[in-house]
Formats: C-alpha cells, sequence, structure tokens
C-alpha cells in the first residue's frame, strides 16, 4: 500500500478551503443585478385558495414582481413528479397528485408555497409578502397516517388519502408458518418523522441569459443532472441543453438535497419572467416547513420461531406517510428500499409485507439517510431481541442461530446477498464491546442507582444502488449507472469528471487515491471534478451509499481505456509489440528487457503524436465510462450500544458505542470511520432526541432548533469502530459503501439497550427522559423495587 | 441609515447600513467574507460564530451597529498566510469536517474554549462546551480530538504548531 493509495488514511484535500473559510457554497455565490426571492407559504395544512390579492404587495417599495400560482399555470410551467411507479395489489398504478410548484387552488401543508415576491433586498421582499392577501377556505386537516384513511380526502384523485397498497412476497405461506410456530413474537412500533437538518439550508440561484435564451441554476443539490433532467423533461422550464445546473460545495444532504423542489422551478421560472438574477435562500425555520422529511411509519409486524429457536416466518404491515405530495422518490422508500430488507441478516424463509402509503396534510416525506433500510432494521432487530427475550435465549446466540452463513443467499424478499460474514462481525464488536464484562458493569451501575442495559443491532443495507435494469423492473423511472471521464493532459497530471457529487464525503481525496494507486501519480497530480452540468455530461449523483461502489467502478472502467491506450503509445515510443507492454507504479516497460518509458513521457508522446502515425492511433489521452452494477452491495456488521438509564428522571446515557462494520473493501480509513460516526448520531438522535410532531390541525410544533432536539456533542460518546471485511465480488474494486450504515443500525441498538435496561418493551422512538420515566411505571422492574 | 466601522481580520471598514442588518449580512455582503455561515434562525447551531475583541460571538444574533468601533476575526482571518492556525491544522489532521458548513464556527468557538479554559481540555470539558455548536455529519468524535489536540499545539504558540 502506497501512502496514497487504497487503504491510506490520506488526509482529505478539500479541506484546506473549508478550514479557511474558503469554500463556495451556492449562498456565497452572487450575480451581478441579483435580486431575493421570499415565499408566501401556506398557514394552513388543508385549505382551498379563494383568491389572492397582490396589488399593495406589488406597490411596496424595491419590489421586482410578486408571482402567483395562477401566473405559473398561466406560463404553463409543469408540475413536480414523483419518478418511481409503484403498483397496488390489485394492479393499480400509484395516485400521483398534481403538485405545482406554487399552489393555486388548494393548500396541502402548512409551508405548501402560495407566491413569491421577487425585491431588490430579502428585508423588502419579505415586507412585501406581509402585504399580499390571500383568501382560504380552511378544511379539515388530517396528520397522523395511521387516521388518513378516515380522514378528509386531500386529493380527487386518491380516495381514503390511499397512494398505493403494495405488498412483497408469499402471504399464504407466510401465514401458514406463523400458524405452525412454536412460539409468535408480535410488535407495533412507530418509526418516527425526522427532519433532515444538513447544516447548510437550501438555496437556489437562477440567471436567464437573453442572449444565448438559456438558464442556469446554481443549487445546493446531491444530483444536478437528475435536477436538470426534471426541471427540463417534467416541469419543462426549458429544454435541457439550455439548462445548466452547478451544485457548487454543498453543506451536507442526507437525502433532502436529492430531490426537485418548487423554489429551483419558481427562481428560474422567475428568473427569466424578470430578466434578474433570482437568489432563494431557505432560513433554518422555513426548512422545517418546506425540506423533504423523512421516515413516518407506522407498522405492526409478527416474527415466527421454531421450537429451535430457528426464524420461521416474517409478516409486516406498515403504513408509511409520503405527506401532502408525493416527493421526487416517495413511493420507492417505503417499498423497495425497505421490504426488500427485511430479511436482514438472516435466514428466514417466509417473509410477506403489506405496505399502504398514505396523503396527509404535512410536508412530503422522501430519503433521508439510510431510506427505508434502518425503518427495516428497526422491525427486524426489534423482533429478534424481543424474541430472544420473551424465548429466554441470550439475543446474541438467537441471532448466531439465525444468521446466513452461505452466499450467494437468495432471500424470499428479492435481494440476492453476493457476500458477507455476521458471525465475524459480531464476535468481534462483541470482544471490543467486553460484553463478558457487562455483567460486572450493570451491577456496578445499580449501585449508583443506575440501570444499565446493553443492545445489539445486526442490521444489513442494500447500497451501492442500483442494477438499472433490476430497479426499471420495479419502476424506477431512471437507470442509476454511474459515468465518470479521466482526461490526462500532456504533462500526466488527469482530471477525474464524474457524475457523483460530495457534500462531505471526501471525493476530491478518495477519488484521486484510486486514480493515484491505479496510475502511480501523486494525488496532488489529480483534480476531482462534479456538480456542474457543462462540465460532466451526465450522472445519478450521491444518494443511497453509491458513489464509491458505483461511481468509482466507473472511473476504474474509464482507467482501464486509458491504461490500453497509453500502452499502444508506449509501444510505438518503445518500438515493441503492444502487448509486450507493461504498466506498473506509473511506469511502461517491455516485458523482459530495461526499456522504459515513464508515465509522463506517455502522455506527451499521445499528444504531440510524434511516434505514430494519427490515421493509425488517434492523438489524446482521454476516456470515459458508464458503469452499471450488476447487483446492489450488502454492508453489513454489528452495533452495540450500551446505556445507563437514571430511574428517578429517565434520562438515558449512552456510556459505551461499538461498531464493526462490513463495507468490503475501504478505500481511506479515516473518511470511512468519519461516516461511520455521522451515522450512529444521527441515528442515536432518531432514537432518543428527533421528532417531527404535527398537531391535530397541521401545524408543525417542533418547527424549529428550539424545538427540534438536534444530537449535540454531549449527546454521544467517543465510538469505538472496528472492521472486518469480506470482499465485494459484485464491483471491480470490491468495496460495498459506508454512508449509511451508523444511522441504520442505531436506532434498534439504543432502544434494544434501553428496554433491556426498564425492562419493558413499551418503549417508543424518541425515548426522550419523559417517555423513558412513563415505561418505567409499567416496568416489572419498577415494580418490583417498589 | 447608520454608519458602522470595524476593524475586520485587521482592515479598518466602514459602511452605512440599514439598522437590520446583522453582523453576519454585513460580513458576507458587504464584505464579501463568506466562510462565516448561517445555519439557523435561532442562534443554535453556531455556524456563524466569529470573535468580537477576542471573544466568540454568534454574529446571527448581533447588529452591525451593535460592534460598531470593535475588532472583528472570521476564519478568514486566523491563518497567517499559507500557515494555518493550529486549531485549523488539529482539524484538518483529526478529520473533523466533512461538508464544511458547520466548521468555520467550530473553530472560532473552539480557540474561544481554549482562551477561556486552557490547554489541557478533556472530553467532558470540550463536548460540554460544544453546546452551541451543531455539526449533523461528523457525529463530533473527531471534532473533540481535534479540539483536545488544537488546545495542546496553541500551548506552542503558531508557529510551533504548524510544523
Amino acid at each position: 500500500m502506497s501512502a496514497t493509495g487504497i487503504g491510506a488514511a490520506v488526509r482529505r484535500k478539500e479541506d484546506f478551503r473549508f478550514i479557511t473559510g474558503k469554500g463556495q457554497y451556492t449562498d456565497d455565490i452572487s450575480r451581478p443585478g441579483e435580486a431575493r426571492a421570499y415565499f408566501l407559504r401556506s398557514p394552513h395544512a388543508h385549505a382551498k385558495i379563494k383568491g389572492v390579492n397582490i396589488k399593495a404587495a406589488s406597490a411596496m417599495p424595491g419590489v421586482v414582481a410578486v408571482l402567483t400560482g395562477a401566473d405559473l399555470a398561466a406560463d404553463k410551467i409543469g408540475n413536480l413528479i414523483c419518478g418511481w411507479m409503484i403498483h397496488s395489489k390489485d394492479g393499480s398504478p400509484m395516485k400521483m397528485a398534481a403538485h405545482p410548484a406554487l399552489a393555486a387552488t388548494k393548500v396541502c401543508y402548512v409551508g405548501d408555497p402560495v407566491a413569491v415576491v421577487i425585491a431588490e433586498t430579502l428585508a423588502q421582499a419579505k415586507d412585501a409578502a406581509e402585504k399580499i392577501s390571500v383568501d382560504y377556505e380552511v378544511l379539515p386537516a388530517v396528520v397522523d397516517p395511521a387516521k388518513a384513511r378516515s380522514g378528509p380526502q386531500i386529493h380527487d384523485v386518491a380516495p381514503k388519502n390511499i397512494i398505493y397498497e403494495w405488498q412483497l412476497g408469499d402471504a399464504k405461506a407466510t401465514d401458514a408458518a406463523i400458524g405452525a410456530a412454536k412460539h409468535v413474537t408480535t410488535i407495533d412500533l412507530t418509526n418516527n418523522r425526522l427532519v433532515p437538518n444538513a447544516m447548510e439550508p437550501r438555496v437556489a440561484l437562477a440567471e436567464y441569459d437573453a442572449g444565448n435564451d438559456s438558464l442556469t441554476l446554481w443549487n445546493t443539490s446531491q444530483n444536478p443532472h437528475v435536477a436538470r433532467l426534471v426541471l427540463s423533461a417534467f416541469v419543462g422550464i426549458t429544454p435541457e441543453h439550455k439548462l445548466r445546473v452547478i451544485a457548487p460545495d454543498v453543506g451536507g444532504g442526507f437525502g433532502s438535497k436529492i430531490f426537485i423542489y418548487p423554489e429551483e422551478v419558481v427562481c428560474l421560472w422567475a428568473a427569466r419572467r424578470t430578466g434578474r438574477p433570482v437568489k432563494w435562500t431557505s432560513e433554518r425555520s422555513e426548512a422545517f416547513l418546506a425540506d423533504a422529511h423523512g421516515r413516518d411509519h407506522v407498522t405492526r409486524a409478527q416474527m415466527a420461531f421454531d421450537a429451535a429457536g430457528k426464524i420461521t416466518a416474517l409478516k409486516v404491515h406498515t403504513i408509511a406517510n409520503l405527506g401532502g405530495y408525493m416527493s421526487t422518490f416517495s413511493s420507492s422508500i417505503p417499498t423497495y428500499l425497505y421490504a426488500t430488507l427485511l430479511s436482514g441478516q438472516y435466514a428466514i424463509p417466509n417473509i410477506y409485507c403489506e405496505v399502504d402509503a398514505v396523503y396527509t396534510n404535512t410536508v412530503p416525506v422522501d430519503a433521508y439517510r439510510g431510506a427505508g433500510r434502518p425503518e427495516a432494521t428497526f422491525v427486524v432487530e426489534r423482533l429478534v431481541e424481543v424474541g430472544a427475550r420473551e424465548l429466554g435465549i441470550d439475543p446474541a446466540e438467537l441471532r448466531r442461530r439465525n444468521f446466513i452463513r452461505s452466499f450467494p443467499h437468495q432471500t424470499p424478499v428479492i435481494m440476492n446477498y453476493d457476500a458477507g460474514d455476521y458471525e465475524a462481525s459480531l464476535s468481534r464488536a462483541m470482544e471490543l464491546a467486553d460484553v463478558k464484562g457487562f455483567p460486572a458493569r450493570k451491577a456496578a451501575a445499580a449501585k449508583k442507582g443506575k440501570l444499565r442495559g446493553l443492545g445489539y443491532s445486526t442490521y444489513i443495507e442494500a447500497c451501492g444502488i442500483a442494477p438499472s435494469q433490476a430497479v426499471g423492473s420495479l419502476g424506477a423511472g431512471v437507470g442509476l449507472w454511474e459515468s465518470a471521464e479521466v482526461r490526462v493532459n500532456p504533462t500526466g497530471t488527469v482530471e477525474i469528471l464524474t457524475g457523483s457529487h460530495a457534500h462531505g464525503q471526501g471525493h476530491e481525496t478518495t477519488f484521486a487515491q484510486l486514480v493515484s494507486d491505479r496510475l502511480g501519480i501523486p494525488i496532488e497530480n489529480i483534480s476531482v471534478i462534479h456538480g456542474d452540468t457543462d462540465k460532466v455530461q451526465f450522472g445519478m449523483g450521491t444518494y443511497g451509499s453509491r458513489s464509491g461502489a458505483v461511481g468509482m467502478s466507473a472511473i476504474v472502467k474509464a482507467l482501464d481505456k486509458i491504461e490500453a491506450k497509453a500502452k499502444k503509445v508506449a509501444a510505438h515510443m518503445l518500438e515493441a509489440a503492444e502487448g509486450d507492454i507493461e504498466f506498473r507504479d506509473g511506469k511502461f516497460t517491455v516485458a523482459g528487457t530495461d526499456k522504459s518509458a515513464n508515465w509522463g513521457d506517455v502522455t506527451l508522446n499521445a499528444y504531440i503524436a510524434h511516434k505514430f502515425s494519427g490515421q493509425d492511433l488517434e492523438p489524446g489521452l482521454k476516456e470515459s465510462a458508464f458503469y452499471d452494477p450488476k447487483n446492489f452491495t450488502f454492508p453489513a456488521g454489528c452495533h452495540i450500544c450500551e446505556v445507563e438509564v437514571d430511574a428517578e428522571t429517565g434520562a438515558t446515557e449512552i456510556v459505551n458505542w461499538t461498531a464493526v462494520d462490513d463495507f468490503g473493501v475501504i478505500i481511506n480509513p479515516m473518511i470511512v470511520e468519519g461516516q461511520v460516526h455521522g451515522g450512529i448520531t444521527q441515528g442515536v438522535g432518531q432514537a432518543l432526541l428527533e421528532h417531527a410532531v404535527y398537531d391535530a390541525d397541521g401545524q408543525l410544533v417542533s418547527g424549529s432548533l428550539m424545538d427540534y432536539s438536534m444530537p449535540r456533542a454531549e449527546s454521544v460518546p467517543s465510538f469505538k469502530i472496528g472492521v472486518t471485511v469480506t470482499k465485494c465480488p459484485s464491483n471491480p474494486i470490491g468495496m460495498k459503501g459506508c454512508g449509511e450504515a451508523g444511522a441504520i443500525a442505531a436506532p434498534a441498538a439504543v432502544i434494544n439497550a434501553i428496554t433491556d435496561a426498564i425492562g419493558t418493551e413499551k418503549i417508543s422512538m424518541p425515548a426522550t427522559p419523559a417517555a423513558v420515566w412513563a415505561a418505567l411505571r409499567h416496568s416489572p422492574l419498577r415494580q418490583a423495587a417498589e | 441609515m447608520p454608519a458602522v466601522s470595524m476593524t475586520v481580520n485587521g482592515k479598518l471598514v466602514t459602511a452605512d447600513v440599514d439598522s437590520r442588518t446583522l453582523l453576519v449580512q454585513f460580513l458576507r455582503e458587504n464584505l464579501r467574507l463568506t466562510g462565516t455561515h448561517v445555519g439557523c434562525d435561532t442562534s443554535q447551531c453556531g455556524a456563524c460564530v466569529v470573535h468580537v475583541d477576542g471573544k466568540a460571538r454568534k454574529s446571527c444574533t448581533t447588529f452591525a451597529w451593535q460592534v460598531d468601533g470593535a475588532n472583528i476575526t472570521t476564519i478568514e482571518g486566523l491563518a497567517k498566510g499559507s500557515e494555518l492556525h493550529p486549531m485549523q491544522a488539529a482539524f484538518r489532521e483529526h478529520h473533523a469536517l466533512q461538508c464544511g458548513y458547520c466548521t468555520p464556527g467550530m473553530i472560532m468557538a473552539a480557540i474561544d474554549m481554549v482562551n477561556r479554559k486552557g490547554h489541557d481540555l478533556d472530553e467532558q470539558t470540550i463536548r460540554h462546551e460544544l453546546d452551541g455548536n451543531l455539526c449533523r455529519c461528523t457525529g463530533y468524535h473527531n471534532i473533540v480530538k481535534a479540539i483536545a489536540a488544537g488546545a495542546r499545539a496553541m500551548k506552542g504558540g503558531m508557529r510551533q504548531a504548524a510544523e
């Protein structure tokens, strides 16, 4: 391993600009003549719009334009769409309601944009917005997904607010296995609704070039090419070749910046209408109302066991809240990214899952870190833990009895696991966590009056999203390959253009490490270019832990072509047969001789083209590739959480955290550990702190960072991190992906630890001190003590 | 419109500003010092922390006119040319940043923490003192490590720490 190659903890190339304040985030960009946009949003969760009066607002100082949903409709700007078709059990397609970027006839959630003011300054835009009068006829609202069916109908196309009633697996066989089981564990749980809260709020800056009739959008996007495609092909803003989308430095995404949002549509449209660059910068409280939320499931699940403690069946029914409209990929999250992972790490012969997706009067729900897989892991890992306790079997032992041990393994829910060693990660985690010493630690805690508990989460996820043909057969509207272009300059320095997008993942470093390792050149001589549709031809962006397994595999494919071409050039230079040229550590040699040429000599010769006929071999050294994965990847591992609960206050302290993950081949262990730390903390946030709460009228009551509890430095301990490695056989690098693992594993580990500590399973997330304290009132542990 | 005058990163600046102008807006929009970020609207996240007369202050909750005559240091004013401040160097060395958005505020708050609490900071103190700064990427693990290391390095002065 070289100091900068695959496996080295290289310090990040991108850090210098971030630690010196020279990052270039969207809001840091200003265009000459820029005007500011402010959105007037619905204060009602559900209402008809009887009229909008903009006369007084239009006359306010500094106002450039006041635009409404009626103007948008008059200009024939299309609706936002959901790009993944799901069919119900009865074969009918999902009920996708019209989603205009500005509501014209009715509003469906608090925060639904109704009008926009474009003004010289933000203060003037806000002042003018106060003068807009909207005549609402307020309607009753429904916010609870479990009550959506009987609530007021939100969209004409969706009776009983049902978007789809979907199923996966064999109902009959699953019911039969449950009927024949020795023991059945049943749980009811909610997967709490979360607000992604990337630290950089969303921003859109649009500029119209009248001379070329073209538009440029700078935005906080995880996938600028997909944004351009949707904005041109579906919303109809302008043809694709007339729209440039640039996502510069982006301050975190976690899924929330995948989607195409109303504000981007409106800024582009307003920039062309007014002839002024238009910038919108979300405020944090606005982000709470307007960014897609995550999770929000209500689930009943049953796991059946035989006399030996083997799992014989799993049956799950979930109601998934998709909010007031269907966001870009919302339909796929509680279906193909959820039910397909319900087998966990276990050999389960029968699985059946039903998912009812519903509209409610809340902001749309879509992918948030893990997206479906944390929800699946929570179901499976709670069931296994509760089942172990009910059966009187040690929870680690019950897991061991059910682990999948041979690969490839076909689950009953589509996925074909290609590689893994679940025993290895469990054993290593138990060792690192000193599980053997736990009883002594529990006894010591009891002496201090604390209840100590230990919880496992042996999770699996499907990453490297995704084989295009496979997802196409499941309803995806796009392919999920990735592109790469490798441009070698005459001096031998290299530019990598990738369709992946970094917003914290460190691609400028890890992608350069991959190339450095392959070409034998220093990482300083490699630039990684991304996030600009004028520079990178097309790409699918970054989410679903796909940039390593899919994005880097595309680079490998392009590098294969570069090496092949460079060998041809070297063969001419060294007057040898192409087949005799060997390339290693940046040097081309003729096999069995001392004749050689350095990388820089070959790259220069590729461009000066003096040593070969340009008719036989094209000058230049630039290659591109599209890589479509042949399977998902399956990162898996074991997280062990140890907590101490204060029985008097209900406060939970996480005292130890051990994570042992199998991500396959790792490019940069420092960056991978950072991803795990962040993921765990978001999972701890879900388990202990975070909850997006709407009241019965549809008002978001946890609508700011004052009300919505984010994990702070004191919420988490330092983490013990380990790895086990099984190489992924499905891509050329052998990597699986690491971005979501922590968020997927953590919630179940925390709740399993708390329920172990307090002796009752009746606790839901977030396990706030009040919730734990209330649960303890009903705990046999407590009753025994009193 | 009040006229304000202050020293920012060693340079005297004067401007007429709307009385509603926040210090962070003044820095970002008037002076184009965009390293100081806005992550929230309730003084919770700390992405906007700068130093006012040597003390950490949330520039999103301060009107520009309130710091008339003050000496302001932002993230852009920390490094001496290419020589990083020891806390900046520690953040890079310990991978204490991912997306980088909270980082300027974290570094400014960390230096203030050292100024108040000294160079030998234990984990508990660092975590407690970071209450006013949110990070969504790192899970704080490496930020805590970086601040402890940066605090120790600051003891030796900038030159020694950078070496």
